[in-house]
């Protein structure tokens, strides 16, 4: 009764997938709906680690390692816009993001 | 005492999660996330995967927040961007607790598999955890392995186009 399962993992993982969705959604920073990406991604790490050690296979591990891999790309492309964009308009609130908009 | 510690590096997270998303100034977000992601490297020293916690500490401690700190520093942006209508952020949380809850339900709910694979924490102490992850990732995920450098390249040049000057 007193062991961490992979329910309590799963939980936690849950939690902070659905705060990075409240925080995309109700934030209008730029920078900071990143983040809350950043931590949607950790949420979905969280609970590859986990079912990789509870179920004894390396896949997850893997993968885990490619999402990383996947984050780095996105933060370098995701802040170089970001700079591009403020260059251009001198904002960075997600409303003023309305270029492609017809 | 497992558990114990558990829940208190659980309660951390979360905390530092809510943090992320309530604090006014984008800098004490990042220094809030930076909390989430230690928390989240303990998690993967408790689950016998301590290559994944030192990469987690590196990547994203250590390179995407500082990344993220240079840009905030580098716009100097401060708290100029106002907040939403509460409207907005009350549909927002609805709809965010809607899928926590869903989520949790589904969790309560379901069955623990008994499938068990080859690599248990003994096998993990014996080999080493970096040597698993290389003999998996240069075996059965060479491919993947191969497009993601293809990905980290493009990703560097793109970055570099998006920001320059214009000659």
């Amino acid at each position: 009764m007193f062991t961490v399962t992979v329910h309590h993992y799963l939980v936690v993982s849950a939690i902070l997938f659905s705060l990075g969705t409240i925080g995309v959604l109700t934030r209008r920073n730029a920078i900071v709906v990143f983040m809350c990406i950043e931590l949607m991604l950790n949420g979905v790490n969280l609970s590859f680690i986990a079912l990789s050690h509870f179920l004894g296979n390396m896949d997850g591990q893997v993968f885990v390692f490619f999402v990383m891999t996947v984050a780095a790309a996105e933060a370098a492309v995701g802040l170089a816009l970001m700079i591009a964009f403020f260059k251009h308009k001198e904002s960075i609130d997600v409303e003023d993001f309305n270029l492609l908009k017809w | 005492m497992e558990l114990l510690f558990f829940y208190l590096v659980a309660l951390v997270a979360v905390l530092s999660g809510i943090l992320v998303i309530t604090c006014k100034s984008p800098i004490n977000s990042a220094i809030s996330l930076v909390m989430t992601f230690f928390c989240l490297a303990i998690f993967y020293v408790m689950l016998h995967a301590p290559f994944m916690a030192a990469i987690q500490i590196m990547v994203y401690a250590g390179a995407i927040i500082v990344l993220i700190i240079f840009v905030i520093m580098l716009l100097n942006l401060g708290t100029a961007v106002q907040a939403r209508t509460s409207h907005c952020i009350a549909w927002g949380s609805v709809v965010g607790a809607l899928m926590m809850l869903l989520s949790l339900t589904f969790l309560k709910g379901g069955e623990t598999t008994t499938v068990q694979g080859e690599i248990t924490k003994e096998v993990v102490a014996q080999v080493g955890h970096t040597e698993l992850i290389g003999q998996a990732m240069f075996t059965n995920f060479l491919l993947p392995f191969e497009i993601a450098s293809i990905l980290l390249l493009v990703a560097i040049v793109g970055a570099v186009v998006l920001t320059k000057r214009k000659v």
